[in-house]
């Protein structure tokens, strides 16, 4: 260990204590990200804890990156420094919860599946349907960005998040919004912390709006025998009646997939070789004999589809599915050479997001698989054959290169080493050097997460 | 101002673009609000390369730019607080595109915000953001504040109905963020930019999400004897997990206000009513009107009247919406207040509001957005009366001082703007409010951008506070156009 190593391992330990430094090597290798393993990692309790840890990182020029659970520390660059994992596993604590309000205000470290059972005993829920439930953290899930098959009716966290606390990268304990459902006093910092991976700061607290749990839900299943016909059927069940909680629609390959990593739960005589649109409706028995219903209806009249059909799931195996859907990314087995792009998809645009991810695919001999959200995001992985990994580098980067400016593309889940090659987050963007600023006035030594995040931020 | 400014701003944008005659910055020296202050002159840019060119004009001069939509605003945010100009968005109202297939549309900032959505009525869609003020208010001023309104219970504010912007930056550059796809790469920098009153950056082009419209609403009227019966209800209709589309409350005192104009049935001997609205599909709201009007009943409403056909729900958000006009017609200067507590204190706060009311000797009305706990209390004052209209001024921040101490906060959705900068240490430390002052100085550096609005200034009230007596024509009636609740 270095000199530098043992000074900072004792002044962490002044502030958070010494049994919640961690020095140990071969412990500090769970904070590796993409391969690079800190100097030290701290686990502190408290957000002064995690202020006075940032305030003496930037006094030191220390390099940190926040982790919670460990389930998507993938997503980003590699850290161009890294000196000091911060753990944020014991701020655990639900703040406050006033079920009668529909506001629940929670530390970061507690988990979506343990946020989830405190809910439920109050009747009520987060659209938090996010991957790695059981173990991914508040915190995580909100740094990542990854989204959930309920934003069709929720929104993604921007729209339910009404305030946070966060330390920057001077180590100042501040926050922004509040714990009311409405608020426009001063400027919604938060929104900026969702997605930028802990390059801005590091949430220490995160005030939700809850929502009712609805009374029942119901999830049809429907088979088409080609992409043409699905989207078709896309753009007309979401201008019906219902409002779905949920518009899913994967390819033959993608239910490949989960059926591999979730036991057949999609083994169905009907969905061999077909396109399935799996759909949630939510409300009272009424409503959902309706949802059926007027699903039906549209079928009958898809002008691209005859006899197709559809299927009302139980409820067993409702629950098995959306519980493998929200788990998406885990389908792709981590020993293949593969990666996963998310490309932001107008819903129109379905079919010739699908056709040219495809061809390209084809053309770099990859397999590839689609996962569409209705509303407009395709999740689009490709697999390499054993050889084939300089072709899925060079497929990724022509998609990313392909996709229109104006819309979005980025790589969340590849082989570390293929970042060697690829900048996930595609070409740098006309508002970068805004984004710079915004880096600086957050985090003007340049010390948090840095060189993971867009254009080397 | 110097005259060769102006003259620049005539050549750049045409004479019949640019005011600066005495008579004509008189008009641009109010909103909705009981501010005042005087710009030096008004642009009307009519396309996006004006609104460059009109930056790189102010940053040559070092003139302060102040955005301007309908002037409905309540909070000061769209006045030239330390001088300068005024860009008026009013002639920049088209609509650019409307994308029905996905659901979204590219406006103009000067574009109506109730335009929007009769321009994509017949395709059963709409712009759900709807602020009383919406037959003037503009799209381009609903994302300056970030605009609420009755329907915000279900359906959320401007923000999560906006996609995308372009804007300029205050050195000239042109910058576009999000867009009409989602989750755009970098940070959210579109969700910074709605809300932050004008001191980022001037839009010039918004892409908005377009929701549809719902199949089927019930519009229930609820009567109570007593204002605390009400304020339950709110709270139960929470508790047992229903999220109408639009839960509103008005007092008795504003009631007969607005019964004397609207005449829209309001019961005259009434202390409160509720006004909610349940929407969606036909089988959820006929549950929900049920299950509602039940509460109502249960916690004490003497009666509950469900509106039979269009035309009544249409009158009875008539009353709703032209409330403040309606109040108009009693005194022409009063102070609307916006605070926001958690709806389970409604009870408690609105007896504090009365009890405050008797403190400094106003009757103050309430008529607001119950359901998600957004009160605008109501306050009369003579404006030619200094003490009266301080003490009212006083009044009002006992309210909001006690909104925050029950946990809430000090604007819902008219924004801080000149109102209220010197509030905002009863919400955010130092330490917040340098962070989001170093946020302002990344984008807006020289500070010329809407100068004075959001940050306390260190100067105390009553600077410019009291509002001259209106001119000839501008009193009662028609100041609901300009109210935007």
């Amino acid at each position: 260990m270095t000199s530098r190593a043992t000074f900072a391992g004792t002044r962490i330990a002044e502030i958070i204590g010494s049994e919640n430094l961690i020095e140990d090597p071969q412990q500090l290798i769970r904070y590796a990200v993409d391969g690079k393993i800190p100097g030290v990692a701290a686990r502190p309790r408290t957000p002064r804890e995690v202020a006075e840890l940032v305030k003496f990182a930037a006094a030191e020029n220390q390099a940190i990156v926040p982790i919670g659970a460990r389930t998507k520390l993938g997503i980003g660059m590699p850290p161009a420094r890294y000196d000091l994992a911060v753990d944020m596993a014991r701020l655990d604590r639900v703040i406050s919860y006033d079920p009668g309000d529909l506001t629940l205000s929670v530390e970061p470290g507690i988990s979506l599946c343990g946020l989830g059972s405190i809910l439920e005993e109050h009747n009520q829920f987060l659209p938090l349907e996010m991957p790695f439930f059981e173990r991914a953290t508040v915190g995580g899930t909100l740094a990542s960005g990854v989204d959930s098959p309920l934003r069709q009716a929720y929104g993604t966290p921007r729209d339910f998040i009404l305030g946070m606390e966060f330390v920057t990268g001077e180590g100042a304990l501040a926050k922004s919004g509040g714990r009311v459902v409405k608020n426009v006093s001063g400027y919604d910092l938060h929104k900026l912390m969702l997605g930028a991976i802990g390059s801005l700061g590091i949430i220490t607290g995160v005030n939700f709006k809850t929502f009712p749990m609805p009374r029942g839900t119901a999830t049809f299943i429907a088979f088409f025998s080609s992409i043409e016909s699905t989207a078709q059927f896309n753009l007309l069940v979401r201008k019906s009646a219902v409002r779905w909680q949920s518009i899913e629609i994967l390819t033959p390959e993608a239910i490949s997939l989960v059926n591999v990593a979730f036991s057949s739960v999609l083994q169905q005589s009907e969905s061999a070789g077909r396109f399935s649109m799996i759909l949630r409706a939510a409300g009272n028995e009424a409503a959902l004999a309706r949802a059926e219903t007027d699903l039906h209806v549209l079928m009958a009249r898809n002008v691209h589809e005859s006899g197709g059909n559809l299927l009302r799931l139980e409820n067993n195996q409702e629950r098995r599915l959306c519980a493998a859907i929200r788990e998406f990314p885990s389908w792709i087995n981590t020993g293949a050479a593969a990666a996963t792009l998310k490309i932001a998809c107008l819903p129109s645009k379905l079919v010739s997001v699908f056709s040219e991810t495809t061809k390209l695919a084809k053309q770099h001999s990859l397999e590839v698989a689609h996962l569409f959200r209705g509303c407009g995001v395709c999740y689009c992985v490709l697999f390499a054959k054993p050889d084939g990994f300089s072709n899925l580098v060079a497929c990724c980067k022509e998609l990313l290169s392909a996709v229109d400016l104006n819309s979005s593309a980025s790589v969340p889940w590849c082989p570390p080493e293929a970042k060697h090659e690829l900048n996930i987050w595609g070409a740098p963007r006309e508002e970068s050097s805004l984004m710079q600023r915004v880096k600086r006035a957050f985090d003007p030594q340049n010390i948090l997460a840095p060189g993971r995040y867009v254009g080397g931020l | 101002m110097n005259r060769q400014f102006i003259r620049d701003l005539d050549h750049l944008v045409g004479k019949d673009n640019v005011l600066s005659e005495p008579e004509d910055l008189l008009l641009y020296e109010y909103d909705g609000s009981v501010e005042v202050a005087r710009p030096q002159g008004i642009v009307f840019p009519r396309e996006t390369a004006h609104v460059v060119g009109i930056v790189e004009l102010a940053n040559r001069y070092q003139v302060p730019i102040v955005g301007r939509g309908a002037g409905t605003g309540l909070s000061g945010g769209a006045l030239a607080r330390h001088g300068g100009i005024i860009v008026s968005f009013a002639r920049m109202n088209r609509i650019l595109e409307l994308d029905i297939e996905n659901q979204c549309a590219v406006v103009q900032p000067g574009v109506v915000n109730s335009e929007l959505s009769a321009a994509v009525a017949h395709a059963g869609l709409h712009f759900a953001p709807d602020p009383s003020s919406q037959k003037a208010c503009t799209i381009g001023g609903n994302v300056a504040e970030n605009s609420g309104g009755p329907h915000t219970l279900a359906y959320g504010v401007t923000a999560n109905h906006v996609l995308g912007l372009q804007v300029v930056l205050p050195d000239g550059r042109l910058v576009r963020v999000g867009g009409k796809t989602l989750d755009s790469i970098g940070y959210d920098l579109c969700g910074l930019l709605v809300g932050s009153e004008g001191t980022l950056a001037l839009v010039t082009e918004i892409t908005v999400r377009l929701t549809p419209v719902p199949e089927m609403i019930k519009t229930l009227l609820a009567i109570y004897d007593c204002v605390d019966s009400a304020t339950e209800t709110v709270v139960e209709i929470t508790a047992r997990g229903i999220t109408p589309a639009a839960c509103e409350m008005l007092d008795g005192w504003t009631l007969c206000a607005v019964e004397a104009w609207v005449h829209a049935g309001f019961p005259l001997d009434s202390a409160a009513v509720l006004l909610i609205e349940v929407d969606g599909m036909r089988e959820a709201v006929e549950e929900h009107a049920s299950q509602i009007s039940e509460i109502c009943r249960h916690c004490g409403a003497r009666e509950v009247r469900v509106a039979r056909n269009a035309k009544e729900r249409e009158l009875l958000w008539k009353g709703r919406k032209n409330a403040f006009g309606a109040v108009g017609r009693l005194s022409s200067t009063y102070y609307v207040q916006d605070g926001v507590i958690p709806r389970t204190k409604l009870p408690e706060t609105l007896r504090e509001i009365d009890r405050i009311g008797k403190e400094y000797g106003f009757s103050i009305g309430n008529i607001f957005h119950a359901g998600d706990g957004n009160l605008h209390p109501i306050i009369l004052f003579d404006a030619r009366n200094k003490e009266q209209f301080e003490r009212a001024v006083s009044a009002a921040d006992a309210i909001i001082r006690f909104c925050v101490k029950m946990g809430g906060a000090i604007t819902g959705e008219h924004g801080v703007g000149m109102e209220k900068d010197r509030l905002m240490p009863l919400l955010f430390s130092e330490e917040d409010m340098n962070l989001m002052k170093c946020i302002r100085d990344a984008f807006n550096p020289a500070g010329l951008l809407n100068p004075g609005k959001i940050f306390p200034t260190g100067k105390g009230c009553g600077e410019v506070r009291i509002r001259p007596m209106p001119l000839s024509g501008t009193a009662s009636g028609e100041r609901s156009e300009l109210s935007s609740l």
